[in-house]
């Protein structure tokens, strides 16, 4: 089964409206319905809050503000990750970022509740924010170190001196917008009080994380919590944590007796569930005339909320991915009054590589080199800042493969050169590498008497496949077919697991089920060799195949369901635990990364600067790839985030109110049907023994790394404009466009 | 609108509003509710009928995942009232087809892997059965090369243009014109 394209487990309930999300959980009964009122400046003070007329308001049954939201817990820097950490909301009249929630009303209706909402009167004194990035850029402080646990800086050989000398030097700023993750489910919670006992139905990717977090917060015993989340409706990062929705359907639910559910708006998503902060990136790439970098520096400032810090790891990525002998990376962070920044899709490597691989192509022009090339002539034999061996790099075959089934050849070599009647056409390329991570999972695997096998882990699938290739997984475990296989996920009470974030869900969980189907396995086969009523007996376990539910042994052979019928009439059990990377001595011992190789083709109109994608294709090596069905999904995917981040997104602030002024799908743009022509994605076969005993990597946000330079190159090729500012949008091209005879 | 600040102990206009009775015609059924006026139909469809298959993605028009058919046409449910719908054929996801009998876009969707959290699927599937009538009925769009010609050849392009009120935040996009595409190539042999 592994490794075969089985349709999505969970795909009829999808298609047919009956898989069912966070908010439309009926099993509570009918639910109160919260809404959130947020503040309507983005630094002050309340100074007068009105609720009465919403407490008259009918079907109205609790107003919450600061005045008299209960006591919670306060976020805790001891504990280690932010999702796992309190977030008290309402908890005093300070505002700190436009949006922040000020009030919750909850009504017996959901109409009945937004109306009161409206008659909410705060009255504000509004005080001086910071907001504008580019204004406190150069007041920017060293955060103690990256997210995801990378030095702030870092330094090998001596850079200046390395970058001065170099032959051809490329010294530029790159700058990228804030980004949000916009998951198309709103963020949602309900709360449904039971005894002193909350059972929570939540959008989130991190069900241990929501319990901790939630309990902490509410400061009440986590074992009086039971999440359910058996569908999350996309996550990219703003799931992680939960947010104001869940604290707030929790208090009220408690304090109500009743089950409370609270969505936010599309609108509120945009200031209440973090985002990516903007940057502001110089890279500077020093080169002999044979391509060789000798100096590579990546300085990366990003904004922070003052309070909530959060320093993506946007140059950590530049640490292995190319040669050469002198280097820096450097994270700088400026504190604004704005949302606090959060992971999003491919934290570090999406702003990251749209700042270096940008600058790859630039000095690729600059010394005339092809940009595959350049990239293969700067390939490190070893991870070049750790020193260490790389698990299983295949970047160049990437490149190569990449090259060759894209048509490369045909790639313009003078920027400007090829026209199609009004379309300037270019070609584009950039690499993809991802840091592959490794975090906690336990999955219990139980075969029935009857010969299922039911796998259970609290483990979420936000639509990454989880459902799918654990199926496949377990099949493969005991030699079942799919058919009778149970994935029961995404609840508290089943093993914990760090969830689906970071890439490495599938691989934590996957390997987990792998270890726990091994552990049933030995189970069956000791009492089965040691059965003298059984066909098995005394022959030696280490030669057992499990196929067709059945295990053999040599020409012996027996059902599993005899076996158990005979020994195990309550069915085997077991546990298979997949460890932190911190635990695992293979995670220092080697580089372990995932890789790829974007190409674009993209056309510019030579009158308007209108851009538009034309084909696009990515080269990836994964290690081991469980279902090409599902990989090859999230692979487009990312990739369309890529022209997301190229060409489109951009969250843009309100310089005046810190107010994220295009706050809506209509106007926050993310690509649509027609903004995508025909993208494809090519695993090539691997294996990569050293990160986990499948040999496999997590493939969520390799996707993107590397997808928006792609795109970025390719309007270079087509129009010789270079846009370093973030999203390419046409204003931005057109004044540089060549003057053409039509 | 009323003014919080102006006594009446803020009796709004919300409370004089009666229900409204609507009777409306959900996959076949005649469902009779009682309903606020300010009452969406997709939070009729989702919080009064608990047809939660039609999904709430912004509840202003934008995202194309409250996708329902109403007299055969793709309407984006949230932007609708409920009261506005007696005796309009209303078709949602449910209706179209269930787990023993899928409708042949949603065996599509499923086969080309059209989604990933299925989140935005259900008004892909049912903005897909609504776009391809339009095109049967000859009705052009911003890609159609001859807007005069009586019959639209089903280009990607056209699918693409026409779909693109359904956002997919998973970006399924190919994959979705893939299981479009083949739904529609198996309607035309
Ligand atoms: S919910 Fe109706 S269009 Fe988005
Ligand atoms: S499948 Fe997730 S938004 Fe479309």
């Amino acid at each position: 089964m592994i490794g075969q394209p089985l349709d999505r487990i969970d795909g009829p309930l999808k298609v047919t409206g009956q898989a069912i999300y966070a908010y439309e959980h009926w099993e509570p009964g009918q639910p109160l319905y919260g809404v959130i009122v947020g503040a309507t400046v983005g630094k002050g003070r309340i100074t007068r809050i009105d609720t009465d007329s919403a407490e008259h308001a009918p079907g109205v049954r609790m107003v919450m503000t600061h005045r008299n939201a209960p006591e919670q817990g306060a976020r805790d820097e001891s504990v280690p990750m932010e999702y796992w950490r309190a977030q008290p909301v309402l908890t005093s009249p300070d505002i700190h970022y436009h949006g922040e929630p000020v009030a919750l009303v909850v009504a017996e209706t959901l109409e009945q509740a937004r109306a009161a909402a409206a008659l909410v009167h705060v009255e504000y004194a509004a005080g001086r924010g910071r907001f504008d990035f580019a204004a406190y850029e150069d007041e920017a402080y060293a955060p103690k170190e990256a997210n995801g646990g990378f030095p702030t800086d870092t330094e090998v050989g001596d850079f200046d001196t390395g970058f001065s000398t170099a032959d051809v030097r490329i010294d530029q700023r790159y700058t990228t917008p804030y980004e949000l993750s916009m998951p198309m489910e709103l963020h949602a919670c309900l709360v449904q009080p039971r005894g002193e006992d909350l059972i929570v139905y939540v959008s989130c990717q991190i069900v241990d994380a929501a319990l901790a977090s939630i309990a902490s917060t509410l400061r009440i015993d986590p074992a009086r919590i039971y999440i359910i989340t058996p569908f999350v409706g996309g996550g990219f990062g703003s799931k992680l944590g939960i947010h104001a929705e869940t604290i707030l359907a929790a208090i009220a639910a408690r304090a109500l007796r009743e089950p409370v559910k609270v969505a936010l708006t599309r609108q509120q998503i945009f200031q209440l569930v973090g985002m990516r902060p903007t940057s502001s990136q110089r890279v500077r790439l020093g080169a002999g005339r044979d391509g060789r970098l000798v100096a590579v520096a990546h300085d990366v400032t990003m904004a922070t909320n003052p309070d909530i810090e959060f320093a993506e790891q946007t140059a950590a990525t530049t640490r292995s991915l190319y040669a050469a002998p002198h280097r820096l990376t450097t994270h700088r962070l400026t504190p604004l009054d704005l949302p606090r920044g959060a992971d999003v899709r491919a934290p570090g490597e999406a702003p990251g590589l749209l700042a270096v691989e940008s600058a790859m192509d630039e000095l690729a022009d600059a010394l005339g080199i092809d940009p595959v090339e350049l990239r293969i002539r700067n390939e490190p034999a070893v991870d070049p800042e750790s020193g260490v061996p790389f698990s299983d790099r295949h970047l160049v075959e990437c490149l190569r493969e990449g090259a060759r089934r894209f048509g490369w050849e045909h790639r313009p070599t003078t920027p400007a050169s090829m026209r199609e009647g009004r379309w300037l056409v270019g070609y584009g390329m950039a690499a993809a590498i991802r840091k592959h991570f490794q975090g906690q999972a336990t999955v219990r695997v139980r075969l029935e008497a009857d010969g299922t096998a039911v796998v259970q882990t609290d483990m979420t699938d936000i639509g990454t496949g989880t459902y799918t290739i654990l199926t496949q997984v377990a099949a493969d475990g005991l030699g079942l077919p799919p058919e009778r296989v149970r994935i029961e996920l995404g609840r508290s009470e089943l093993p914990t697991s760090w969830g689906s974030g970071g890439s490495w869900g599938a691989a934590n969980s996957s390997t987990a089920t792998h270890r726990a189907c091994v552990a049933v396995r030995e189970k069956l086969l000791v009492t089965a060799c040691g059965d003298t009523g059984s066909p098995l007996h005394g022959l030696d376990p280490a030669e057992a195949v499990f196929a067709e539910g059945s295990v053999r042994i040599g020409g012996a052979d027996e059902a599993l369901s005899e076996i158990l019928a005979r020994n195990h009439p309550d069915g085997v059990q077991a546990e298979g635990e997949t460890r932190f990377m911190g635990d695992d001595p293979n995670y220092a011992a080697y580089s372990i990364h995932t890789y790829g190789a974007h190409f674009a083709e993209v056309g510019v109109d030579a009158d308007t600067a209108e851009i538009r994608l034309r084909r696009m294709l990515g080269v990836f090596s994964v290690g081991r790839v469980l279902n090409p069905k599902t990989t090859r999904s999230q692979l487009i995917g990312g990739m369309i985030w890529g022209v997301g981040a190229a060409l489109q997104e951009e969250a843009v602030v309100d310089l005046r109110s810190g107010a994220f002024v295009n706050r809506d799908l209509a106007q926050y743009l993310m690509p649509v049907h027609a903004d995508i022509p025909d993208v494809d994605a090519v695993v090539l076969d691997g294996y990569d023994d050293k990160a986990n005993v499948l040999g496999m990597k997590g493939v969520g946000e390799l996707g993107i790394c590397g997808a928006g330079p792609a795109i970025a190159n390719a309007v270079f090729n087509a129009t010789g404009v270079r846009v370093r500012d973030f999203p390419i949008t046409l204003e931005k091209v057109l004044p540089g466009l060549p003057l053409m005879d039509t | 609108m009323n003014d919080p600040d102006a006594g009446g102990a803020g009796r709004s206009w919300a409370e004089t509003a009666p229900l409204s009775a609507v009777a409306l015609r959900v996959n076949d059924e005649v469902r009779r509710l009682e309903v606020d006026p300010r009452t969406s139909l997709l939070d009729a469809l989702r919080e009064h009928l608990h047809l939660s298959g039609t999904k709430k993605g912004c509840d202003h028009g934008q995202c194309g995942a409250c996708t329902v058919l109403i007299n055969g046409r793709r309407v984006n449910s949230c932007l609708t009232l409920a009261v506005m719908h007696e005796d309009d054929e209303i078709v949602t996801i449910e209706g179209l087809g269930d787990l023993d009998s899928l409708h042949a876009m949603q065996r599509s969707f499923v086969e080309r892997d059209g989604f990933q959290c299925g989140y935005c699927t259900p008004g892909q599937i049912c903005s897909a059965v609504g776009m391809l009538a339009e095109v049967g009925a000859g009705w052009p769009s911003h890609a159609t090369a001859d807007v005069a010609s009586p019959r639209i050849a089903l280009t990607d392009e056209e699918i693409r243009e026409r779909m693109s009120g359904n956002i997919c935040r998973c970006a399924a996009y190919p994959n979705i014109v893939a299981a479009i595409r083949a739904v529609a190539k198996a309607g035309t042999q």
